[in-house]
Order: C-alpha cells, then structure tokens, then sequence
C-alpha cells in the first residue's frame, strides 16, 4: 500500500494533530514502513474464515438498567483546560463535520 | 420538465433507560452540568464499557414493532471524530451489524395505503451538549453524551412531503406505543434529519441529496421538503446542477439555506470497538420481548371505535399519548362505562391537566378513582352535576368517590315518596307557573325544577323530578 504525503496531511487532519513541514518526509517514510509490515497479513489466506471482531474469548455481556451516582465532576474536571460554572470552556466550533 | 422527489428519512429517538449505554451514569434531565458523567463516558485508559441490557431490549421492541428482522449476531463500532461533545473522539454506534434490518411501517396519505421501508436501526450513544456563547467559546456539559439513541434509517421510498409527514407521525406513534422512548421534538426525545432529491420523470438515476438536519418540527420537515423541491427544480431548469450539501431550514422565511458543501463522504475511519464484546440476541429473548410488547396504537384504535363505539375524534384524542389511552383503558378495566370514560378524559381530566401544567403521572387521581365515579353516575347514585364536584376533590386530593358521597351526603335524591310532596308543594305555591305551563311555556318546567333542586341542594334526580312535575301539572 502506497502512503502518500497527502495521505499523511489528510490523515494528521482528521486526527487534529499539527505536523511540521520539514517532518512530512520523516513521518510519511515511517507510516509506510508500519502499514506495509502490517499489510504482510494481508498475504495469509482467509477465505472461508470469518472474520474477527474481538480477539478476546468473550460473548453477550450485558449489564442490568441501575444508574450509579459517582459523583466524580470535580476529579474528572482536573482534566479540562478551562471551566466556568461547571461547564467545560472550549473555543467555539460550529460545524464539527466541516474539517472531514 | 415532471419531477420525481425521492426523499428519505434519519430519525433518532432517546431510549427511555434510567442509566447510559455504557456506563452506569444516571440519565437525568435538568442535572447540574457534569455531574452524571463518568470515567467511562470519557473514555479514560483502563475503563471497560458495558452494554446496558435496557438498550437493547427497548430496540428490539422498536424493531418488532415495524417488522424488522433482528441480527442474531451484532457488535459495536467506532465512528472516529474530534469535536468538544465527546471526550472520547469517538462515538460508540453499529456501522457493520446493525440490530435490525429491513423493516417497514404502513402510512396512507390522499386516501391511499403504502408500505415505506426501514432499512436499518441501530443502537448507539449521544454526544453531549454545547452552548455556544457569543464571546468566542462554548460551553460542554457531557451529562447527555452516553445516553442511549436508536437511529432509524428509512428507505428512500418517500416520494412527496405529505407521505414524509405521514412517515414521521407514523413512525413516532409506532415507538411512542412501544414505551421505548418519550418521542418528544421539543425535548429532542426526537430528532428528524431527512434529505431529498429529484429526478426528471422517467429517468432511473437518481438525483443529487440535499440533506436538512436537526428539523425541530413535523410542519417544519414539511415545509423545508415542499420548498426544497421547488428550489432543486428552479435549479435544474435554468441548467444548473444541484450540489451534495447539508441545508437548514428557516423559520422566518419558510426558506432552506445553504450551510455547507459537503464533497465525498466524511472520513470517519470506522472499526469493530475492542472493549465491547459482540453481542448474540437469542430467538427466546425476542419471543420474550415480544410476549411483553404493549399493544399499538392501531389496535387500541379498532377497540375504541369498533368495540366501545367510540367516535374516532374521542378515539384519537384519547391516543395523542400512551399514558392517556393507558389510563383509559384501566378506567374501562375497572368496570367503567367506555363512552363516559372517554368523556371524563378528554373534556374534564384533560381540562384539569392543561389548566394546572401538569401530565397523568403527577395527579393523584387513578383509574380505579375515575371508574368507581363513573359508576356512580351510571348507577344513578350521583347526577352528573354533582359529579363534578366530587371530581374536583378526587382528582385534587385522590378521594375514594364512592366513600366521599357517603360522608358528604351527596347521593343523589331519586326516591318519589319523598320528592312527591316538595312537587306538589312547590306546584301550589307557583298558580303562574302553571298557568303559563298550560299556555304552552315550557320554560315553566324548569323553572320549577330549579326551585326543587334549591330545595335539596342540588341532590335531586333531575330525571325523576321531571317526570314528577310533568305527571303533577297534568292533573291541575
């Protein structure tokens, strides 16, 4: 599979990240140096084999309707960059579907 | 030029669950902003989701309710976005095995039936929610993101906007019956995105979708595919061509405005979720689900009319919620009269709901209440006059009305050995009554009736009094 420079913009874009003109080079030589060692699995035959969703031996779990108050606002707010009168302070953004 | 609409419908609505998705974080309305949210909802390292048993069956009710074929085999996706409504980047949705497939849901419009299709429903979670200031930032509150959502996806097989109104009440009354959700717009219960395109007739091909989000209306989804069809035609006939873009409707000017160009579909890089395993739906859990399915609004309709004679307007009003046609049918459960029944709901207990603010749920009054009144003015132990006073104080202060009657003395008067002499009594002492009652004034009657009715303080049996008066001035 060919990863492209585009391919890295488009991607680094999806993903918000900022990647430095003069590291494109770098970091498109590397993404296609991981895609293609995993791509090598591409070349195991699965035909007739169905296909996985979850590697871990586990099936229908479910849990019952009970609400559970854990009251955690003040711990979980330590992880917002700002805050005002319990809501989490953020540059506005109107679309979100308009950078895709 | 003829144009062809192809018009097709996404409708989320809110599962009526008490906790989320995927996490034991209380679903409430009104909460302080945060405060029910948790280390699960945000996706933190470590945590494991767990799927919500309620979701699913409140779905498959959904699901049987429109004859949709329910996978026995589904699991869960991430669809991949950054945006401040999700801590997580991601949401967590059925992309690859949705609950249910093909599906449908019956509409008639200008007085003909059709099937519209379903062609998928899936369970998911909702983002939270953003306020957006006017200083340059907005402001999350993330108690609503988990809460659990059934996306269902029509076919596109809508052909004009009276079948798409149609559509959407159908469908609302569908789920609302079930119980599964409070199909509320205004609370966004709710939520219509729908798009629409057209084609010259004759031609197979179909047009470029123009897609309308967040509608917060049925008339408003009318009125945006009613003018959008008009707009796309103008477009085509001046030798335009219409754009791949997302609309918005405005209330104002009855007009849909551009808001964004959409080219090719968003990248939204979806793949099986790894915490969450897959998920096989067993046909004993559907026939159980099913056995518990309360009965539709349709069904509930052909009783009304056809079995209690109901009018269909007494009928409809009495199945504008599942909680009102609930209470009904435990009224008429509870021995009472289905006709009165219907009255008393829909003049006097609505009245009362629409005067105080309040739904079914917050009044103290109960089926077996209003029924035990019902036969009371059935039986003739009350008149309907004095019915509403004890409907008063059991709908106020949900009194017993059989015991109320008793304590307050309130049965009504029908026994002719003692209502006999207050006729002749009040007879004698009215000679112009009677006089004009022989000139042919039948106005004189009631007044008479009134007088008895001071006398007993309104307990008399107005039936038995008439007919007293009428037999007592035919012998003067």
């Amino acid at each position: 599979m060919e990863i492209t420079e585009e391919t890295i913009k488009h991607v680094a874009g999806l993903s918000r990240l900022e990647i430095d003109e003069k590291e494109i080079g770098k970091v498109t030589e590397q993404m296609s140096s991981i895609i293609n060692m995993a791509d090598q699995l591409s070349e195991v035959d699965t035909e007739g084999v169905e296909e996985t969703v979850q590697v871990v031996d586990r099936d229908t779990v479910f849990r019952e309707d009970k609400p559970e108050h854990w009251e955690t606002r003040e711990e979980l707010m330590k992880n917002v960059p700002e805050q005002a009168n319990g809501f989490i302070k953020v540059p506005v953004i109107i679309n979100k579907d308009e950078d895709e | 030029m003829n144009f062809k609409s192809t018009i097709g419908f996404e409708v989320h609505f809110e599962l009526k669950t008490k906790s989320k998705i995927f996490s034991p974080s209380p679903v409430s309305y009104g909460a302080k902003p945060n405060t029910e949210t948790n280390v699960i909802d945000w996706g933190m390292p470590g945590v494991l989701p767990y799927v919500n048993k309620d979701v699913y069956r409140l779905g498959i009710m959904v699901a049987l309710a429109t004859h949709s074929h329910i996978l026995p085999t589904t699991h869960f996706d991430r669809k991949n976005y950054y945006y401040p409504d999700s801590p997580k980047a991601y949401q967590i949705t059925q992309f690859f095995q949705p609950l249910a497939r093909d599906g449908y849901v019956e509409i008639e419009v200008h007085g003909k039936k059709k099937r519209i299709g379903i062609h998928e429903m899936h369970i998911e979670e909702d983002a939270g929610k953003n306020t957006h200031g006017t200083n340059g930032f907005s402001y999350v509150d993330l108690n609503r993101q988990g809460v659990p959502l059934l996306e269902v996806v029509s076919e596109p097989e809508i052909s004009d906007p009276d079948e798409g109104y149609a559509y959407l009440e159908k469908l609302r009354k569908i789920v609302q019956f079930t119980g599964a959700s409070d199909v509320k717009m205004e609370e966004g219960s709710m939520r219509v995105d729908t798009n629409i395109s057209i084609r010259p007739a004759g031609q197979k091909e179909l047009g470029t979708k123009v897609e309308m989000k967040n509608l917060n209306s049925f008339e408003h989804v009318r009125k945006s595919l009613a003018y959008e069809e008009k707009r796309q035609a103008q477009v085509l006939l001046s030798g335009g061509r219409v754009q791949i873009s997302t609309r918005r409707f405005d209330e104002a000017t009855g007009k849909t405005v551009l808001e964004r160009v959409k080219e090719g579909d968003a990248d939204y890089r979806y793949f099986p979720e790894p915490d969450i395993a897959p998920d096989h739906i067993s046909d004993e859990w559907i026939e159980e689900i099913k056995s518990s399915l309360p009965r539709s609004a349709e069904e509930r309709y052909n009783q009304y009319v056809n079995e209690f004679g109901l009018k269909e307007y007494d009928a409809n009003v009495l199945l504008q919620t599942k909680e009102s046609s609930d209470f009904f049918d435990k009224t008429v459960a509870a021995g009472a009269d289905p006709q009165l029944a219907a009255n008393w709901m829909n003049t006097q207990v609505n009245g009362y709901l629409n005067d105080n603010r309040v739904e079914l749920a917050d009044i103290k009054l109960t089926p077996e209440n209003l029924a035990a009144m019902i036969k009371l003015i059935k039986d003739g132990t009350i008149s309907s006059k004095i019915a509403k006073k004890v409907f008063a104080e059991t709908i106020a202060n949900g009194t017993d009305p059989k015991k109320y009657v008793e304590d307050q003395g309130m049965v009504q008067l029908s026994d002719t050995s003692v209502l006999e002499p207050m006729v002749k009594e009040v007879v004698d002492n009215n000679p112009q009554s009677v006089e004009d009652f022989k000139n042919g004034k039948d106005r004189a009657i009631g007044f008479l009736v009134g007088q008895i009715m001071k006398q007993t303080r309104g307990k008399a049996n107005p039936k038995v009094i008439n007919q007293l008066l009428n037999d007592e001035l035919q012998k003067r």
